[in-house]
């Protein structure tokens, strides 16, 4: 089919074996697809008859599977790297002119590669919950391996019924079509594969939910399992979001970093969910309490991934007025969620009762300050739900074209997130079970009158802004010196011991710290930037705050594969030398056809210098943007402190030996 | 997946936002331009606010916006303006009329019932306050007298 009597693209003048590369391809999908089908019922049906060898059939498939779902990926690949335009996707995507990474990176650059990608991650993680498994009972073990297969039942039959990455074209074309210039970036060349381990990790913890539920158990060893995979998740997660962030503050020309856009929505409810159940799952490894609330928790974390992979494969929201891009994908993808999201809150429903919780606790309590935690952020989660969809209800069920953005986010959300971070510290410092207010009041006192004193400064030094700025600054340093305060009290005021302190302790300190420091940038950036838009003519010097800035020429460069508009911008403290000259482009690729604006940013401790060149004007100057942005390496910084903060989580050695992760036992412990 | 849906958002905006000949010369009158830009969807756009956007008619609406503040409208009028000409389509801030109350009410009314849920929990009787069976009290004045 592929020869015709056309000229053959030069790409497709491959070698037999090498065209039966992709083939193999597309074959150790379906095996995979036919696999999972194995995975999903032998365990399951095996661990209802207590059948050891029908259980144990669990872990060879899982490995198999990504054996195969990992060839199948390679080949894609591979396809992608030779330029073989006889696949549909590589034609729609790639050119043989783009750079090597990208034309890697553009193999999850599309939806169809994407999503083998999203299949891949999943059979990583079923493989590895089948490697580091061995200390979980067996019919645990064959249930959470059974579920997660099943998962990928449903995910490789989407891919093979409606998104095959192994199309072919009849007639491949001579060259391709370019991947879009902006995802030819490295910002958002690995932004989804961060976003799809942190949405596939909860997939595993949807899976030790569902598991649980079956067997009617669940106690701290189960919470002690499904944590180091919850915080896996939530990390990179974080990375995920942080790194898109990133890549919208430098890419899209203006510095915002975050739009309450559905796309963006989809994947920051899933991360709150995460971060409530990571702190829930913690009373019930410590208390045995809200037990069915955590597995609740798990279920509607996983749930919201796949409405997120919903809101943004479907495009039912980006666009309301087309019920879906692809009618036939969003179909599918919402039989996905009602049948795995409806069947495990059924499930739940029937079992949550046996769930008794054991622990009691106080009002005042470490217990009650996590319920706290927990119950604002499901309940921000609520809104952020409720306000991604509601221009959708309000056009189905009250005929109303209405939109809902930024501001009404900025309102409905931000509340909560204040609550959060203010009680935060008192948490983090009451004990299990029973805490006395007055003496954790007490013990955070100076923190207390900082924090305030921070608070009324700011406020004093402003004029006529918005109380943002001080009151986020000041709450993020509440965050940081809380948990700093903390750290110190668990290392009983002594530094040789802080080094000894175990990983969670570090880890608790920095992602809380981070999330300080986040707030921090957030609050500054919205409150205090300052912005100036200007013509200026070649040579031509101006002040911005406390910047002198110089448009010194404007030149056209050529790229590999773009043509850019570079101005060369030179910086400086009014009346001093020159700082740094910075190159702020314009750039076209000519066969997506698209322009481009890369800013040019002088980053900066305490802020960034954000330059954009703009349109040409008729009387021969040029558009310039300048932008002085307090903070903005803050939002990212606290980000990264919060995945470290996980990461020192995740290799605490307590979490790591209960996990099994190392079949060796922990004789290093006897040291201390 | 998410980049995509991303970049279609923001297609439009790759060139400028506000160009340096809309800028009102007034910087008061300007600031209340921007803040009531950003209020304002781009009517043609997926998700931003015409402060944002590039597309040709937010240009014309953020003119629009200058000219009514110019004429002495308050921000309020401005809106209203543009909302009787465009629709409630184009608040990013939907108001809170009608089946928007559900909107805006779901985050308060959840905390509460969240809340009151966990009150009620914290008012049952806990399984700790049980009181001991016959057997228990035996043994434990039994541990007790060893104690001793």
């Amino acid at each position: 089919m592929r020869h015709g009597a056309r000229p053959v693209a030069a790409a497709a003048r491959l070698g037999y074996i090498e065209r039966m590369i992709v083939e193999l391809g597309h074959f150790a999908l379906v095996l995979a697809f036919a696999l999972a089908g194995f995975q999903t019922v032998v365990p399951l049906v095996g661990a209802h008859r207590r059948n050891t060898g029908w259980m144990a059939a669990g872990e060879p498939a899982a490995t198999l599977q990504f054996i195969l779902i990992g060839f199948s990926f390679a080949a894609l690949t591979y396809a992608f790297v030779t330029s073989d335009f006889s696949l549909k996707v590589v034609a729609d995507n790639s050119h043989t002119d783009k750079p090597m990474l990208y034309k890697v990176t553009g193999v999850w650059g599309n939806h169809e590669g994407s999503l083998l990608l999203w299949v891949l991650i999943l059979a990583l993680f079923g493989a590895m919950a089948a490697w580091w498994g061995t200390g979980l009972n067996d019919t645990l073990r064959a249930r959470v391996l059974g579920v997660q297969g099943s998962v990928g039942v449903a995910f490789l039959a989407f891919i093979l019924f409606t998104s095959n990455p192994f199309a072919r074209l009849a007639n491949p074309p001579l060259n391709g079509a370019d991947l879009n210039p902006l995802l030819q970036d490295p910002g958002l060349a690995f932004h989804p594969p961060f976003l799809y381990l942190g949405y596939v990790g909860l997939s595993l913890t949807f899976s030790f939910a569902v598991a649980a539920l079956i067997e009617g158990r669940v106690d701290a060893a189960w919470a002690r399992w499904v944590r180091p995979w919850a915080l896996a998740a939530w990390l990179f997660l974080t990375i995920g979001i942080a790194l898109g962030s990133w890549w919208a503050y430098y890419e899209l020309g203006w510095g915002g970093f975050w739009f309450w856009d559905p796309v963006e929505n989809a994947s920051f409810m899933p991360w709150l969910l995460a971060v409530a159940l990571l702190h829930s799952a913690i009373v019930v490894e410590k208390r045995e309490s809200l037990k069915a609330w955590t597995i609740l928790l798990a279920i509607l974390a996983f749930g919201f991934c796949l409405i997120g992979a919903f809101i943004v494969r479907s495009g039912v929201l980006t666009s309301v007025h087309a019920f879906a891009n692809d009618p036939e994908r969003g179909t599918y993808l919402l039989a996905i969620t009602a049948l795995f999201t409806g069947g495990a809150l059924t499930l739940f429903a029937w079992r949550a009762p046996i769930l008794q919780g054991r622990g009691v606790f106080s009002l005042a309590s470490r217990e009650s300050a996590l319920v706290a935690n927990n119950i604002l952020l499901a309940v921000s989660t609520l809104i952020v739900f409720v306000g991604t969809i509601w221009p959708l209800l309000a056009e189905l069920f009250f005929d109303r074209k209405l939109s809902v953005g930024p501001p009404f986010f900025n309102i409905a959300f931000t509340p909560f997130m204040v609550a959060l971070a203010l009680i935060l510290p008192f948490g983090s410092v009451f004990p299990w079970k029973r805490a006395k207010l007055g003496k954790v009041a007490w013990k955070l006192r100076y923190f207390a009158v900082f924090t305030l004193a921070l608070a009324a400064l700011l406020w004093a030094v402003q004029t006529g802004r918005s109380a943002l700025g001080p009151v986020g600054i000041a709450l993020g340093a509440w965050l940081v010196v809380g948990a700093l305060r903390e750290l110190w009290e668990r290392a009983g005021g002594k530094f040789d011991r802080l080094a000894r302190l175990p990983g969670a302790d570090w880890g608790k300190a920095t992602a809380h710290s981070g999330l300080g420091i986040l707030f921090i940038g957030v609050a500054g950036l919205m409150a205090y930037e300052v912005e100036d838009i200007r013509v200026a003519q070649p040579g031509e010097s101006y002040i911005v705050e406390n910047y002198e800035v110089t448009l010194l020429n404007v030149r056209e460069v050529e790229g590999p594969n773009f043509i850019s508009t570079t101005a060369d911008i030179a910086i400086a403290r009014p009346g001093g030398a020159v700082i740094e000259v910075l190159r702020p482009e314009r750039r076209i690729y000519p066969v997506a056809g698209m322009p481009t604006t890369e800013a040019a940013i002088r980053n900066g401790f305490f802020r960034d210098v954000y330059l954009v060149i703009g349109e040409p004007q008729s009387n021969g100057g040029w558009a310039v943007r300048t932008f002085i942005k307090p903070f903005a390496n803050w939002i990212w910084a606290g980000s990264i402190l919060m995945a470290i903060g996980g990461a020192f989580s995740l290799f605490d050695r307590r979490l790591r030996v209960a996990a099994g992760a190392r079949k060796t036992p922990a004789r290093a412990v006897a040291a201390e | 997946m998410r980049s995509l849906a991303l970049l279609l958002v923001f297609v439009a905006s790759m060139a400028a936002a506000v160009e340096p000949g809309e800028v009102l010369d007034d910087p008061a009158l300007e600031n209340r331009a921007r803040e009531i830009s950003k209020g304002l969807r781009c009517p043609v756009c997926q998700n931003e606010s015409i402060d944002e956007s590039s597309a040709p008619v937010s240009g014309d609406l953020r003119l629009l916006v200058r000219e009514r503040l110019l004429e002495g409208d308050s921000d309020r009028e401005v809106v209203d303006f543009v909302v009787d000409r465009y629709g409630e389509f184009v608040l990013l801030r939907p108001d809170t009329g009608g089946a928007n109350l559900v909107l805006w009410l779901v985050g308060p009314a959840a905390l509460i019932l969240a809340l009151g849920g966990v009150a009620l929990a914290f008012r049952r009787p806990k399984a700790a306050e049980t009181p001991l069976t016959e057997a228990e009290t035996r043994r434990l004045s039994e541990l007790l007298g060893e104690g001793k």
